[in-house]
């Protein structure tokens, strides 16, 4: 053979497969016109019979028309015949055409009748529902159709289940079936087949395998499906909680580590220097509202704009701790309660000035959307993105910050200076300047932490208030002039305020683990870590 | 004379005496004339200058700790609040059933969260005796259980500072709930009168003024005696230098216990005389703010003095008062560089410019 030949054949054989596809697009249109003409005449019957065509002939329309069929949106004007999407019927509002997409107004309301349907045909368009959505080529979609028919499981649908889930390949499809058809069995099943059932829907949790066990438990008359079903309500029971715990706990380690984060900065100024910043809270304030200031500076970049914001912060606050060490701490060392008083009244100043040049009210910082968003892990628990990511944030700025005291000059500068000061200076470090360098490092932390926060709550100028108070609480826990405790004392103060929260509340979980810690530092006053060593002595 | 034992170094403390004797007797004079006379003196004044008694009398409550043992407490608006809350609920239980819903029994709010009888701590409120005990025992309480924690454990400085703050907060947010039965965050209002008394008639408002002018003067001759006593001298022993105090064998533990359990007390009554003159009582006067603008009173007035903590209530609260009505944005600037600047330069407060170098 020539490649001549070959190329004609080829040519040929295309020709062949295309002829049928143009036909079925004319055989589509034909549909179209036919189940139109159908949908638009008054009877009942004649819908149902457009309807059925629609969903036999498979037209790629059908899923839009019965959803707006559904929903009450689907209109035809009696001027040209045509079905319209209506969603707000009123003169001066827009008609969209279901064949051309063309949009037009409409000026009477009159010319369009909407078309209704009876319950019997609201059933028939449910059960094509699914039907498509069984037969969907996209996974999720299956999943979803699947799901829907949980609820509402009857011979028909059960039929059309298991007709689906032989021709199912994707395993979390067919294990969802599964589940459909133990429901739609188990009030018709015979014992065993009623058994087998209950195992399925004992290993689910969804939610709608307990409702139809528990329904079942309470309507057989048989001692031990009943037996059975029980016992698989308390498995999925035990399931859940489970499940729960494991929320819970991550709701718990998402706010211990904006607890941690908050404190962390004070841990170095508090804790490595011994001094009480009351202005902390109000430089993680400036941090979130540089995370403000950047995303109104370049507005369509906002997943960039935090990024960016980051750095940012922690110049801004790290400058602003600076100065506020050179100008007024210095001179007050080795007087920490009066350090606290011009720090509080730095923190004033501070509040003030944000309030004159932003306003008093709050302002929102939008979230870029790769961190809003949901992981669905099974049917009782979903972890929410933004707040894993504020986790893994944490974790980063905690070790990042360990490695720049361990393992970096100006680190051991901070700890020779920190727990002797004469004789570190007497080895020629300048104390002064690691002074200033380190409260700017812990005030530049604060300033991090403050875009982490923008995310979470508005940024206003009480912001920082409200996390002084939880910040020296975790350092002081976790104790001081140690990250690692602060670490431990953040997750874990997080978890117990969440494990308390469902029998306290949020307010009392609160309040009780301020008490808690109130009676700790009675106990151990140098926290859960405490220096020891020379180092405890200063 | 005992009172001239007290009193006679005390020269600020003589000043502060006389001034507030005069004021009980002029101030009802000048109220009573003519009101175009030119000292007339209006009724919204007096009530003004009793509310900065009331806090004079807290300053010195905190300067008692505070200036001679060396707690620097940031909670002690949490006793001046509670002592509040018990005046209040005194009054709350007076209106009867003139309030809104009219019931006899229990107060509006109560009414309004559908309560339907009266919490076990709201029983005997309707004694004033009884008020008048809860007023100094329940801040006493607090401090004495609060304190006997703290200080036997031997948290001091910094940590003691935080803790204190920690409670307050944790009061405030307690407060707010309304399943307290505090009335939540709209707290205690509304109130009719004291003792028979109509809270809104001028005589009343010149009777509490002179009540708040009287338990100032009391206060500040128990808290004068107290610390020319031998306790006085152990106090500042025990601000000074602690560990040697202890060697001695003095029970420091003890008398920092004692001392803050007073002072807590004397806090309390300021709160019952403040609440009646204010008119109302809310979880907001628990907020660590407050507590710690009542340090900068003493801190500007100036510490272990006694009359300077009095001095910078009245100054500060005074220039409050002038700057939130006429500038409010500068306020806070003002408050805080005031923080800043007496910390940095005036170590010994306003007064400390007047007296001369001394050992305290």
């Amino acid at each position: 053979m020539t490649v001549r030949t070959i190329g004609g054949i080829c040519l040929l054989s295309l020709l062949l497969l295309l002829a049928p596809l143009r036909a079925l697009a004319e055989g589509e249109q034909e549909v179209y016109s036919q189940a139109a003409e159908l949908l638009m005449s008054r009877g009942f019957d004649e819908k149902g019979q457009a309807i059925q065509l629609l969903a036999d002939n498979n037209h790629p329309q059908t899923q839009l028309i019965l959803t707006l069929l559904m929903d009450s949106r689907l209109y035809y004007n009696k001027e040209d015949d045509r079905l319209y999407q209506i969603d707000d019927y009123d003169s001066g509002k827009p008609a969209i055409s279901i064949t051309t997409g063309d949009r037009l107004v409409i000026e009477k309301k009159r010319d369009f009748k909407k078309i209704t349907l009876n319950n019997q045909l609201r059933s028939q368009v449910r059960q094509i529902q699914a039907e498509l959505g069984l037969k969907a080529s996209d996974l999720s979609r299956r999943l979803a159709a699947v799901r829907a028919m949980l609820g509402s499981m009857d011979s028909d649908t059960l039929s059309l289940v298991r007709k689906a889930y032989a021709g199912e390949q994707s395993a979390a499809v067919r294990e969802v079936m599964q589940v459909a058809i133990a429901i739609g069995e188990l009030p018709r099943a015979d014992e065993a087949r009623a058994r087998d059932a209950i195992d399925t829907l004992g290993g689910s949790l969804e939610p709608d395998a307990r409702n139809a066990l528990s329904q079942f438990a309470s309507a057989t008359d048989s001692k031990a499906l009943k037996a059975a079903a029980e016992k698989a309500l308390a498995e999925i029971e035990q399931r859940t909680n489970l499940y729960g715990g494991i929320e819970t706990l991550y709701f718990g380690l998402s706010l211990g580590s904006v607890l941690v984060l908050a404190g962390i900065g004070l841990a170095i100024t508090f804790g490595v220097m011994g001094v009480i910043n009351m202005a902390h809270g109000e430089l993680i304030m400036l941090g979130a509202y540089t995370t403000y200031v950047i995303q109104q500076l370049m507005p369509n970049h906002i997943g960039l704009s935090l990024i960016v914001a980051i750095p940012c912060a922690f110049l801004v606050s790290a400058l602003v701790g600076i100065a506020i060490e050179r100008g007024v701490i210095r001179f007050l060392y080795g007087r920490p309660l009066e350090t606290l008083l011009a720090t509080f009244g730095i923190s004033l100043v501070l509040q003030q000035a944000v309030r004159t040049i932003f306003s008093p009210l709050n302002r929102s910082v939008e979230t870029p959307e790769w961190m809003s968003g949901l992981i669905e892990i099974n049917p009782v628990l979903s972890l929410t993105t933004s707040r894993l990511y504020i986790i893994l944030f944490c974790l980063m700025v905690f070790f990042a910050l360990l490695l720049v005291l361990k393992r970096t000059s100006l680190g051991l500068q901070v700890r020779a200076v920190s727990q002797n000061r004469a004789m570190a200076r007497a080895m020629g470090v300048r104390s002064e300047w690691v002074d200033a360098l380190t409260f700017g490092l812990g005030s530049g932390v604060a300033g991090v932490a403050g875009v982490a926060l923008s995310q979470l709550t508005n940024v206003g100028p009480n912001l920082g208030q409200a996390y002084i108070i939880d910040s020296f609480m975790v350092v002081v826990f976790g104790g001081v002039g140690n990250l690692w405790g602060t670490l431990v004392a953040g997750l874990s103060l997080g978890v117990a305020n969440k494990v308390l929260e469902p029998w306290a509340g949020a307010v009392l979980a609160k309040i009780l683990v301020l008490v808690f810690i109130i009676l700790f530092i009675q106990k151990r006053p140098r926290g859960l870590f405490p220096q020891r060593g020379r180092a405890a002595e200063g | 004379m005992f009172l001239w034992r007290i009193m006679k170094d005390d020269r600020g403390g003589q000043i502060l005496l006389v001034l507030l004797a005069a004021a009980i007797v002029l101030v009802p004079i000048l109220n009573g004339l003519p009101s175009d006379s030119a000292l007339h003196l209006p009724t919204y004044t007096v009530t003004l200058i009793g509310k900065y008694l009331t806090l004079a009398l807290l300053a010195v409550a905190v300067d008692l700790v505070w200036g001679y043992l060396g707690i620097l407490t940031l909670g002690h608006g949490a006793f001046f609040a509670l002592g509040g809350y018990a005046m209040g609920m005194y009054l709350m239980r007076q209106i009867g059933d003139r309030g809104v819903y009219g019931n006899p029994e229990l107060p509006d709010f109560m009414v309004f969260l559908n309560w339907q009888e009266l919490p076990w701590f709201w029983q005997g409120f309707d004694q004033f005796w009884f008020a008048a005990i809860m007023v100094m025992l329940a801040p006493g309480i607090l401090a004495f259980v609060f304190g006997a924690l703290a200080f036997r454990s031997r948290v001091s400085g910094v940590y003691l500072s935080i803790i204190t703050q920690a409670l307050t907060f944790a009061l405030m947010l307690a407060f707010y709930r309304n399943e307290m039965g505090f009335g939540g965050n709209n707290g205690l209002t509304d109130f009719k009168d004291l003792l028979g008394f109509n809270l809104q008639s001028d005589s009343t408002r010149i009777g509490l003024f002179i009540a708040s002018a009287l338990a100032l003067a009391f206060s500040y001759l128990l808290c004068r005696y107290l610390m020319q006593s031998r306790l006085g001298r152990v106090c500042v022993a025990v601000r000074d230098a602690e560990s040697r105090a202890r060697f001695m064998g003095y029970r420091v533990e003890n008398v920092k216990l004692w001392v803050f359990t007073i002072s807590a007390m004397i806090a309390g009554v300021a709160g019952a005389l403040y609440v009646p003159q204010v008119g109302i009582i809310n979880p907001n006067e628990f907020s660590p703010l407050n507590s710690i603008e009542v340090v900068v009173w003493v801190a500007v007035g100036g510490r272990a003095t006694l009359y300077g903590a009095v001095v910078g209530a009245l100054v500060i609260n005074y220039a409050k008062s002038y700057f939130t009505a006429e500038l409010p944005d500068i306020w806070l600037f003002a408050l805080g560089g005031l923080f800043v600047l007496v910390t940095l330069l005036l170590p010994r407060g306003i007064t400390g410019l007047l007296r001369p170098k001394e050992a305290v």
